[in-house]
């Protein structure tokens, strides 16, 4: 019942200020978001400041850096099954491939493994002096009485396939819950949407810092699960039960319990969120700010919050029947001889929640590039409005197409006719935004800017990534590519080359307001090169593994015969990720070096019209030194008959009888 | 022409509390399509509901329609009390509260009298999906029933400390919001549940 409480109270203080008068306004504590007064400049305490700050934009950077950090520890986990993808052991047995060491062709970990000298020795005379610090750890591991899991499961470095299940599910569960959602909307939606509205906070602060601490405690229990016995989840990112429901499959207990409990407090921290980022959008724009005068991001951000009201709670739903299942002993998920439950039930309300979640991830990369595409083409976005209608027709569309993640799972064949036509249905939305894009740009004065950049990179890739989705989204093609590499390039596609692209380019283009600097350009530019290169080079031969039946969710491609030709491929993709993981260093040390040592900037570098930009750097509590009057849309760019190529929204027109009162 | 911040303020068709309840009230909303949906798969995929190895169970019908006209009635006076307010006339808005408070507790108090019989009949969480989807539905709503007290003897208690007035309401009027969500659920789950 937090929130409620929350919201009485909030009410009560709106409630003073909508009948006394602006005195009331002077007197407001910081609890209230809309009485910011800028001109107190009250010294915050350390704590209050940085770390349960109630200040929109420090929530908004708070959600970044956990993003981040989030990020690494995702990726981290994706270059350790790398390594086993391209390495493989061909023996299926731990304890044979330890004996046997003629058959044994995994290779340990790069640095963290056993050495294969040392490794080698090891097997076959039972003794060997240590090479490395890995070899002398891996010793005293192997040696010691504990550490029964890791030595049965990460021995000297070689993973076993439960391990390397745990790892994949961890990689997509932190990627999609605790990496895109926080920075796309935790961060750049609390960043941008009072800004970009022109008013003072969020509708409700204490909510809001409730909402990122509530992802933290979340992000700590998923993090925990990697420490309890049986190790953490291991039912991929989906959870199919029964496979999830059950103890017995997976030989995975508390991890799975902690994986639910974990994504049920971050579907509480979404709500939170998306009531606090709905009602601030429709409560308090500025003055003259009307709908459809908004930003495209901020309509992106709206939809997508509307999108996380409704769908997360399904999931909730799903969860708790799960955690029912596992800990009260009922059988919702699995079916038992006195006819239990059903395991498809877990699909179907999976992917009620899952589609719609899955446009969460795009949709606000798809406002971030309507933005970055229009200021650095100079002129005006194309079809603002059809943007509009579009992104609504996607969120609407997004709820009649679960079906086609569940093709294989068996369905009667008109509805796979059904959710086969729907699905191609939202392709034509996502097309009208694509060609809006290159009507933007074309015949524009570009600049190649860095943003620019990630913002072109991620249409190409998004157009790529929604070409392959028409194709799995034929029913009978996708018979044959469901369940392979196939659906892994097409994923990544479209969340790493769309909406980790949009990331990048936001947070180049909005580092100057947020830190008051630049961030380093010739640091960007590489940073931006090498991750559009080895990108490609990590995901797009994925396609072909898929079209030759590579299946996903498989630890050893050389356990099958039809397989074995994609081994240098395997390797190739795995040197790719690694390089493309390490390259991600750079934005590391960009963005922090950047936030202390960056070029100064000024109020609004690269001469955008709308709102954020005409707030002070570095922005003061309560953003606006006074509420800014909006006259005009957001892309008024290269006006004819104008003398600078850029009008900002709060600029009156020369007429003085104005629009927008 | 400049605004202030408080016409601005004042120019909201609607207040943020207000507001915010009522989204709220869109993810309860699918909360609970979840679960009825999970009850729906269930219900129609058994011809026999109960099934069978249940022995004859029988959710108590008559009772639970009794507790079903409570709770509509005490949304009733609960949005009594918030037209009483409106129109400055405090003693029916507190009597209507009152009674409102002590409406929902009854309808707490009478459901889990039911499921104590149910549990001592044998009907458990344990017992199949029929059991199981049955406590977690119908206790999801309690628990929303008691979240909805427990906000409302916030709301009574301020309200008897003279919080509330004619200009002055909305603490009333969003806890309503909640109060009439919850109501209007139950006699869909009533019917889906007890009746079907
Ligand atoms: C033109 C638009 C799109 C179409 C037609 C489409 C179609 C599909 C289809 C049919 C599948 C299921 C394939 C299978 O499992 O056999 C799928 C999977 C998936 N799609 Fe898309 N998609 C589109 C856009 C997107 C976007 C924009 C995103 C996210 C940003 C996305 C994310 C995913 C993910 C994560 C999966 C894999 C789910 C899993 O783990 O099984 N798709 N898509
Ligand atoms: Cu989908």
């Amino acid at each position: 019942m937090q929130e409620n409480e929350n919201l009485t109270h909030q009410h009560d203080e709106n409630q003073k200020t909508d009948q006394e008068n602006g005195d009331a306004l002077q007197q407001s504590d910081e609890q209230n978001g809309d009485n910011h007064d800028t001109h107190d400049h009250h010294h915050e305490g350390f704590i209050r400041k940085y770390v349960f700050s109630l200040d929109h934009k420090m929530i908004g950077k708070q959600f970044l850096i956990y993003g981040l950090l989030m990020l690494f520890l995702g990726g981290g986990l994706a270059m350790l099954f790398r390594w086993q993808l391209a390495y493989p052991d061909i023996t299926e047995d731990m304890a044979a491939n330890l004996e046997n060491v003629e058959s044994r062709s995994a290779k340990p970990l790069p640095i963290i493994g056993a050495s294969d000298e040392f490794l080698k020795e090891y097997l076959e005379t039972g003794e060997a002096e240590p090479r490395t610090w890995a070899d002398r750890m891996w010793l005293n591991i192997m040696e010691s009485d504990g550490y029964e899991y890791i030595k049965l499961n990460l021995g000297f470095g070689i993973m076993s396939p439960a391990f390397y299940n745990m790892l994949f599910t961890m990689h997509a569960t932190i990627m999609v819950f605790f990496v895109v959602v926080p920075i796309l909307v935790g961060a750049f939606g609390n960043f941008l949407i009072p800004l970009m509205i022109g008013t003072r906070d969020m509708a409700f602060p204490v909510l809001n810092m409730l909402s990122f601490w509530l992802a933290v405690l979340a992000a700590g229990i998923m993090i925990a699960g990697f420490f309890v016995p049986g190790g953490h989840a291991s039912a991929g990112w989906t959870g199919y039960a029964p496979l999830s429901a059950n103890t017995d499959w997976t030989g995975v207990n508390w991890g799975i319990n902690l994986w639910a409990i974990s994504l049920l407090i971050q579907g509480f921290s979404s709500l939170v969120g998306s009531i606090n980022y709905i009602t601030t959008i429709i409560n308090m724009r500025a003055p003259g700010m009307t709908f459809f005068r908004m930003p495209l991001v901020i309509w992106a951000l709206f939809i997508v919050a509307i999108l996380l009201l409704l769908a997360f709670p399904v999931l909730s739903s799903a969860l708790a029947l799960l955690i029912f299942d596992r800990l009260a002993g009922t059988t919702f998920f699995t079916s038992t001889s006195s006819g239990g439950g059903d395991p498809l039930l877990w699909q179907h309300l999976f992917w009620f929640f899952g589609h719609p979640e899955v446009y969460i991830l795009i949709l606000p990369g798809m406002g971030i590039a309507s933005e970055l595409i229009p200021v650095f083409s100079r002129k005006p976005i194309f079809g603002y409005r059809s943007m509009v209608y579009a992104m609504i027709a996607i969120a609407f569309l997004g709820w009649v197409v679960w079906g086609h993640h569940m093709f294989q799972s068996g369905m009667r064949p008109g509805m796979g006719a059904f959710f086969m036509t729907t699905t191609m249905l939202i392709a034509v939305p996502s097309a009208i935004k694509t060609f809006n894009w290159l009507g933007t740009m074309f015949r524009g004065s570009i600049r190649f800017t860095t943003p620019m950049l990630h913002a072109i990179a991620f249409v190409s890739m998004f157009v790529i990534g929604g070409l392959s989705g028409i194709f799995m989204a034929n029913t009978p093609v996708d018979i044959a590519i469901h369940d392979t590499y196939f659906i892994v390039a097409h994923i990544h596609y479209v969340v790493f080359g769309g909406s980790l692209f949009a990331i990048f380019g936001g947070i180049v283009f909005w580092f100057p307001k947020m830190y008051g600097r630049y961030m380093n350009d010739t640091l960007s530019k590489i940073h931006f090169w090498l991750t559009f290169i080895s990108f490609n080079c990590t995901f797009f031969p994925m396609h072909i593994l898929g079209m030759g039946m590579h299946r996903r969710r498989i630890e050893n491609p050389m356990a099958t015969e039809y397989t074995q030709m994609f081994e240098g491929m395997n390797i190739f993709i795995t040197m790719s990720a690694f390089t493309l993981g390490v390259v991600q260093l750079i934005l590391v040390f960009n963005f922090f070096w950047s936030m202390y040592k960056g070029k100064v900037a000024e109020k609004n570098p690269w001469h955008v019209n709308t709102l954020e930009w005409e707030a002070p750097t570095p922005v003061p509590h309560g953003n606006f030194a006074q509420i800014p009057t909006v006259h005009r849309g957001p892309y008024e760019y290269s006006v004819p008959g104008e003398e600078a190529d850029w009008i900002p929204q709060a600029q009156p027109e020369p007429v003085p009888a104005s629009a927008g009162d | 022409m400049t605004h202030t911040d408080v016409d601005i303020i004042q120019n909201r068709p609607i207040s943020n509390a207000k507001l915010g309840v009522l989204v709220l009230l869109g993810a309860e909303t699918m909360l609970f399509v979840g679960l009825i949906g999970a009850f729906l798969v269930f219900r129609m995929g058994n011809v026999n509901w109960p099934p069978l190895s249940l022995g004859d169970i029988q959710l108590p019908q008559l009772i639970t329609g009794i507790n079903t006209l409570l709770l509509l009635i005490s949304g009733y006076t609960m949005f009594y009390s918030v037209r009483s307010i409106q129109q400055d006339r405090i003693w029916h808005h507190h009597v209507s509260l009152v009674f409102t408070w002590f409406l929902g507790l009854a309808f707490l108090v009478i459901q889990g009298s039911e499921w104590i019989q149910l549990i001592g009949k044998g009907l458990t969480l344990q017992s199949g999906i029929y059991g199981g989807i049955f406590y977690v539905l119908i206790g999801c709503h309690a628990a929303h029933v008691l979240g909805a007290v427990m906000w409302l003897s916030i709301v009574l208690a301020k309200s008897l400390l003279g919080k509330f007035c004619a200009e002055k309401y909305t603490g009333v009027e969003t806890c309503m919001l909640y109060w009439i969500f919850v109501v209007a659920l139950w006699p869909i789950l009533y019917i889906l549940v007890y009746l079907y």
